[in-house]
């Protein structure tokens, strides 16, 4: 061991491809499963929770109209970039979710691999969800998916990273961007998953990540105009109902929670990329 | 126009429909009374009242509820999924065998023209049973995994513009996919729902497979909102939409949503202006405009703005209004006194507002509820006719002159069900669609409908499909 001072990290926000600390100035002590101190986050404000929302909407055009084979790269290219931290992530998830090592790499394998996974879909989703449509005239139909627009994602709260990821990853395969609240006990892997997006081709504003209370951020994301979609995974039951009664008065489609923070190692298989995509269906005219 | 040719009276007969005096509600397979008052429901024509319908209260709907869950757990949910198809290939072919007597019904109910209930609404629903008979024993073969399993009990609340189609979109995909449902018809629509129980009776479909509980906001609160119902699909109004989604939240239960629009229909300047002017016309007089996807907001390329508007007017003038069951008959009764009134407050807006408003010449019958295919020109986006759902037959033209700007208009709404594109292009065709955010987009047509095609919302008009494959997702669990 070298007896070399170390240079620590300031945790901040992932906003529009920034790395700002709240613009409320306020932060909150991170401890670790043993209590700790492990770092002071950045406490997120419904300001900047309005702010991600901004980003989220300018980056929607982008990243929705780039072609499924490149968001398909994009997202392998972030698996890349983690594998490369992944002794970092490791260090942090053993630290914030109490895990040995040997378990902590696991899950931090396990989220690099969703990656790859999702990143695989970008481009057979049209094929397994779309359809064309022999429809009863002179008209060529056929259905597309597409994405919903900017989801909201309230990040399971115990599983930091491989819950983080596998709630996020779908969201983007999809075409989406999103505003996401993470783990409030547990938000460090985020914020280094904000740097391996920062640095992944992810382009700014695509992924927004917001470290703090669910509680607090969640009901002005719920209502809010310009989010279309919300992602409960990190809610707790009494805040989720609360939130998905308020989704309801723009219609935003929801994303329930399970009672109990399901596996996270689990084939997802399409439950959460689904609910992020819309149907269009057109009626293009033959002959005439 | 119209005094160079005069059409003689050409009325469908209505002995072939035989109304009776009153209707109960059909629970577990019969008629039986409801304890709520009875409501009137009335040919929005003549406002002649057609019959007097039970209206279903909290204890009824609980009993409808209970027989639909007895019918999925005893009979329907165990039945082979061959025979589920069976069941709903008779339902398709005794709708055709009847198909006059539900026009009629249909027509006389709604105030629809007859040569619409005739030609779309009772053809489409019986071919929505029919396509979706065939899917009750391939499920496997839907994109939801090896073996997808349906939800239980579907409560079903639909609107009175297309009652027995609405009906349709709802009960066939519900039924293949072995779901038992209780359907709450709407009030002032209700007749075509009982006859269509007359249909179930004639297919031996099992009792409670299907419960129809009559009645009005207070029924369809109390079946979106009994515990026992896992499923709650809807088609009406987004307000109502808002209010069901929050009612439903914290429960377990699935929710689909199809609900208002403000469809843009985009003319390009090197569309077809006779065929675009047509489609206009289908677009938004179609059902006299009480169409949730109606082809609102007219957006026209501003090199062509006069010459489609003058082609517009010239068609409208020559648009016959009145009897609905006149078979020459194009735009038909307003479904009810509330709803002219909506209507009429909403253009009251529009002149208020600044727009120019444009009827045709004529008169209008004296008695039942009518209004006159309307235009508005000099509309902004701002007015209110332009961001509002009237559905009625009301118009609000707006001009473009790139396409950036035509789709970027069209957008500018919080709904988005439906538009249509108008161009000889098909590269355009398939761009601008591209950049739509609506879930239905026809191009060099409109209002074209079929069960192989998923119909649904973006945005504010809901969410969930109905039809093809990607609608049966709506009733199934899935594993994957």
């Amino acid at each position: 061991m070298s007896d070399r001072l170390t240079v620590r990290k300031t945790y901040k926000l992932y906003l529009g491809g920034a790395f700002p600390r709240s613009e409320s100035g306020r932060t909150y002590e991170v401890h670790d499963a043993k209590g700790h101190f492990l770092a002071n986050a950045a406490w997120a404000s419904r300001k900047d929770g309005r702010d991600a929302v901004v980003a989220a909407r300018s980056a929607f055009g982008k990243w929705s109209g780039a072609t499924a084979y490149n968001r398909g790269q994009v997202l392998y290219r972030v698996a890349e970039v983690m594998e490369g931290r992944a002794a970092q992530f490791t260090e942090e998830v053993a630290a914030g979710e109490g895990l040995s090592a040997a378990k902590a790499r696991a899950a931090v394998d396990a989220a690099i691999d969703r990656w790859v996974w999702y990143a695989g879909w970008t481009d057979k989703l049209a094929a397994v969800l779309g359809s064309t449509n022999p429809v009863a005239g002179p008209y060529f139909g056929f259905s597309v998916p597409e994405p919903t627009g900017v989801v909201a994602v309230l990040a399971p709260q115990r599983s930091s990273l491989l819950g983080l990821v596998s709630v996020l990853a779908p969201v983007l395969a999809a075409g989406n961007t999103a505003v996401v609240v993470s783990s409030k006990e547990r938000p460090l892997p985020a914020i280094t998953l904000g740097e391996v997006l920062a640095t992944s081709d992810v382009p700014g504003g695509v992924v927004n990540l917001l470290t703090g209370d669910a509680a607090e951020i969640g009901p002005w994301l719920a209502e809010h105009a310009d989010v279309d979609a919300i992602d409960l995974a990190g809610a707790p039951a009494p805040l989720a109902m609360e939130l998905e009664r308020s989704a309801a008065g723009t219609i935003k489609r929801v994303l329930r929670a399970p009672a109990e923070e399901p596996d996270w190692t689990a084939d997802p298989g399409l439950s959460r990329l689904r609910p992020f995509l819309e149907t269009k269906s057109v009626w293009h005219p033959i002959g005439v | 126009m119209t005094s160079l040719f005069e059409y003689a009276p050409a009325p469908e007969s209505r002995s072939i429909v035989d109304i009776r005096p009153s209707y109960g509600l059909f629970i577990d397979g019969e008629f039986v009374d409801g304890t709520g008052t009875p409501l009137k429901t009335v040919n929005p024509a003549t406002e002649e009242v057609l019959s007097e319908v039970a209206t279903a209260h909290e204890d009824d709907v609980d009993r409808a509820v209970r027989a639909a869950r007895r019918a999925f757990v005893k009979t329907w949910g165990p039945m082979r999924p061959a025979d589920r198809g069976k069941y709903l290939f008779r339902i398709a072919r005794l709708l055709q065998e009847r198909a006059r007597e539900f026009a009629v019904l249909e027509t006389l109910d709604n105030g629809k023209p007859i040569r619409e209930s005739r030609d779309v609404d009772v053809p489409l629903a019986a071919a929505h049973f029919f396509y979706h008979a065939g899917w009750a024993d391939k499920l496997e073969h839907a994109g939801l995994g090896p073996a997808p399993r349906p939800l239980g009990v579907a409560g079903q609340v639909i609107p009175w513009n297309f009652p027995l189609l609405m009906l349709a979109w709802k009960v066939a995909p519900a039924l293949a996919t072995g779901n038992t449902v209780v359907l709450k018809p709407a009030e002032t629509t209700p007749l075509t729902a009982l006859l269509f129980a007359e249909i179930c009776q004639q297919a031996d479909l099992p009792p409670g497979v299907v419960n129809i509980v009559t009645g009005a906001g207070e029924t369809g609160r109390a079946v979106i909102s009994h515990p026992d119902v896992d499923k709650v699909a809807f088609t009406g109004s987004t307000e109502v939409g808002r209010s069901i989604a929050r009612a439903v939240a914290g429960t377990e239960k699935r929710l689909t949503l199809e609900l208002g629009g403000k469809a843009a229909n985009i003319v390009f300047d090197d569309a077809p202006i006779d065929q675009a002017v047509e489609g206009i016309v289908r677009g938004i007089f179609f059902n006299q405009g009480h169409v949730c996807c109606a082809g609102s907001r007219l957006l026209v390329q501003e090199s062509v703005h006069d010459d489609v508007v003058a082609s517009l007017q010239r068609r409208i003038g020559t648009l016959r209004v009145g009897d609905p069951m006149d078979k020459n008959t194009d735009l038909g009764a307003i479904n009810s006194a509330e709803q002219l009134a909506r209507i009429r407050e909403l253009t009251a807006f529009g002149e208020t507002e600044g727009a120019t408003c444009w009827q045709p010449d004529g008169d209008l019958p004296d008695r039942g509820f009518w209004f006159k295919p309307t235009v508005f020109t000099d509309v902004s986006p701002a007015h209110r006719i332009a961001r509002d759902e009237v559905f009625g037959p009301v118009l609000s033209v707006m001009t473009f002159r790139t396409p950036d700007e035509a789709v970027a208009k069209a957008n500018n709404t919080t709904y988005g069900l439906s538009a249509g594109i108008w161009s000889e292009k098909g590269s355009r065709i398939l761009k601008v669609t591209d950049q739509l955010r609506a879930g239905v987009v026809w191009a060099n047509t409109f209002n074209e409908f079929d069960p192989t095609s998923p119909f649904g919302g973006y945005k504010q008009s809901g969410y969930g499909r109905e039809g093809g494959r990607q609608g049966l997702a709506a009733y199934l669990r899935s594993d994957s």
